[in-house]
């Protein structure tokens, strides 16, 4: 406690310079010791094997219906949208945030007014933009809890995202984006590949 | 015997500092003669923290945190395992009644001002625990891995992918996995039952310590400290808080206790608001529940994430909603420098405050409702109204504390 002993008075360049390079060398070595911890949270190679593409046959799929398929853990929806259905994509065009498709939550040859390679099916993530969760499919035209104006489509029930039949959100609701299409691919007809583009590339 | 007593502790005084702690910290300290009913929450917090750690302990013995059996081990606690469902039926009621005493204790310090100079560093540690119980409560609500566990783990590590820039990378960095898995899981179960613990024992530990250096506030807002007894050194208007206030608390602590296994044995569910029901389903991942709502303790700040619906000032209504999320709990740390008044406690404060603070748990309950409820346009409305209410209380405060007609703090405390 004495005065004499006061820590800056006593410190020499020298004591300075070592106490600050002792610090430094701790410091380094503490982030050093701490970077395997911290990377070994990261998805392990187990993880990063897992996510084959899915086949999925479709010749049963009737008009109106829609399919979940589990792709890398995420619900993946194919939707065999009826006329009155693709008709709809044009009705709701005016109350949606990105009807074009602008932003990059597709592949290009998904960029189109129906989201779709066959206009009438539809291959989407079920999962909402926002928060992840899976959107519930409301086909039924204007119903009590979705105002008048709604004419199908996808709500989410734990935020109130809105999303038309080709996966386009709606202007004013807590998600930002349109749903994700995932890469997929025919390889004929009735059999649909999902999570790939190509038959070889699987 | 009590000679042999004596000799004993006398040996231990010279070696470890029992008996003077025991004077510092309880049979010496000095607490305001003046505590009433909202300064039980305090100790009931930590009654609670023992009953959370206890039954928890035991829980782990049959629990398998594995995506495949997780759902399952709870179940095989509940129905095979003896007295089982009592031992999760106490730490789940617990859980929920931690968050009754806490936000209980959080308001007592908001009417009395104890968040006030020289308690600051006292109220920012409080509030480091509650972040801790947050994240604690969190991950425990994971562990049975039923449908709500799983969606609204989902919701929560999504919010962290809102972040620009880095969200993605650190969304995978938390699930250990590109989705919500097994790998999360086991994670979380090691955050709920080793570190969060941890954290938490020692910040409470560092919350006493802070609140025995500055003393208690009391509902007067009098600092008993600047009136001392020239004699003794003692505070004129203290009390020790042993037996006076251990005595006190016992009372607390049975009247608790009494509430406490009212629910365990009557109500552990609580109509769904303590247990939801879509969690006695297991974890599907292709499907969310219609309808889908956080434990009630979390549904105030759930209501203010869903109320942004539009994008402005740049940036959009997704990552709005996660910031005003957070600002509403963070917040509260604020306190401390935002209460402009010139006395502490709610009994001398004018009208603005008492208004405000007024607002502020009307809007605190209605956005709790609303959370519970299914988004509508009226809903949505309502939330965003409220949203602005509660952050005017906080952010408003500097102007209506100051020029509040405020009644004169008295020099002593009444009898």
């Amino acid at each position: 406690m004495a005065d004499s002993f006061s820590i800056n008075d006593e410190m020499s360049g020298r004591r300075k310079f070592l106490v600050a390079a002792t610090s430094v060398a701790g410091g380094i070595a503490g982030a050093a010791i701490a970077t395997p911890f911290l990377l070994s949270m990261m998805p392990s190679e187990r993880a990063k094997a897992a996510g084959a593409p899915v086949e999925v046959d479709i010749s049963k799929l009737e008009p109106g219906m829609l399919l979940m398929v589990e792709w890398r853990g995420r619900v993946v929806w194919v939707l065999n949208r009826t006329p009155e259905m693709l008709e709809s994509l044009v009705k709701v065009e005016e109350q949606l945030a990105d009807p074009n498709s602008e932003k990059n939550q597709q592949p290009e040859y998904a960029r189109n007014r129906t989201r779709s390679i066959k206009p009438e099916i539809l291959v989407t993530e079920g999962v909402c933009t926002h928060l992840g969760c899976s959107p519930v499919f409301r086909k039924e035209i204007a119903p009590a809890d979705l105002g008048p104006d709604w004419q199908g489509g996808f709500f989410c029930p734990c935020h109130g995202s809105k999303f038309d039949l080709a996966g386009r959100v709606y202007k004013n609701v807590p998600a930002p984006t349109n749903m994700v299409v995932p890469p997929h691919t025919y390889l004929s007809d009735n059999r649909l590949l999902i999570g790939s583009e190509s038959e070889g590339s699987a | 015997m009590s000679n042999l007593f004596n000799s004993m502790i006398e040996w231990i005084d010279k070696r470890f500092p029992l008996t003077s702690n025991w004077k510092a910290h309880l049979s010496e300290y000095y607490a305001p003669k003046n505590f009433n009913f909202w300064y039980f929450f305090g100790s009931l917090a930590l009654l609670v923290l023992v009953n959370q750690l206890l039954t928890g302990i035991f829980l782990t013995m049959n629990y398998k945190p594995d995506a495949s059996q997780a759902f399952a081990s709870v179940e095989y606690i509940m129905r095979d395992v003896d007295y089982g469902w009592l031992i999760r039926y106490m730490h789940s009621t617990g859980a929920s009644m931690f968050f009754v005493v806490v936000y209980l204790h959080m308001f007592r310090g908001m009417m009395y001002g104890s968040y006030r100079k020289p308690r600051e560093l006292l109220w920012l540690v409080g509030m480091c625990i509650f972040f801790v119980l947050m994240s604690l409560a969190f991950t425990g609500y994971i562990l049975p891995w039923g449908q709500m566990s799983y969606w609204g783990a989902q919701v929560i590590v999504s919010m962290f992918g809102a972040i620009p820039a880095v969200g993605e990378t650190l969304q995978q960095w938390l699930l250990g996995d590109f989705t919500l898995s097994d790998a999360a899981l086991n994670r979380f179960f090691a955050y709920h039952v080793v570190t969060l613990p941890l954290v938490l024992l020692v910040l409470v530990f560092v919350h006493i310590l802070a609140l025995h250096e500055t003393g208690s506030n009391n509902p007067d807002g009098v600092e008993i400290k600047e009136n001392k007894n020239p004699q003794t050194g003692i505070p004129v208007d203290g009390i020790p808080f042993h037996p006076y206030y251990t005595v006190k608390d016992i009372v607390g602590v049975v009247v608790f206790l009494i509430v406490f296994c009212g629910i365990i044995f009557f109500a552990p569910e609580m109509g769904g608001y303590f247990l939801e029901y879509n969690n006695f389903i297991p974890a599907n991942t292709l499907q969310t529940p219609d309808h889908i709502a956080p434990v009630w303790y979390f549904t105030p700040y759930y209501s203010m994430l869903r109320a942004v619906t539009i994008n402005f000032l740049g940036i959009d209504a997704k990552l709005w909603g996660v910031i005003l999320m957070a600002g509403s709990v963070v917040i509260f740390c604020f306190l401390p420098w935002l209460d402009r008044s010139p006395v502490k406690s709610i009994r001398y404060k004018g009208t603005y405050f008492k208004t405000a603070l007024a607002l502020f748990v009307v809007s605190f309950f209605v956005l709790g409702w609303l959370g519970t409820k299914s988004p509508t346009p009226l809903y949505t409305l309502l939330a965003q109204i409220f949203t602005v209410i509660y952050f005017a209380f906080f952010i408003l405060m500097p102007w209506y504390s100051k020029i509040d007609k405020t009644k004169p703090e008295p020099k002593r405390l009444k009898e």
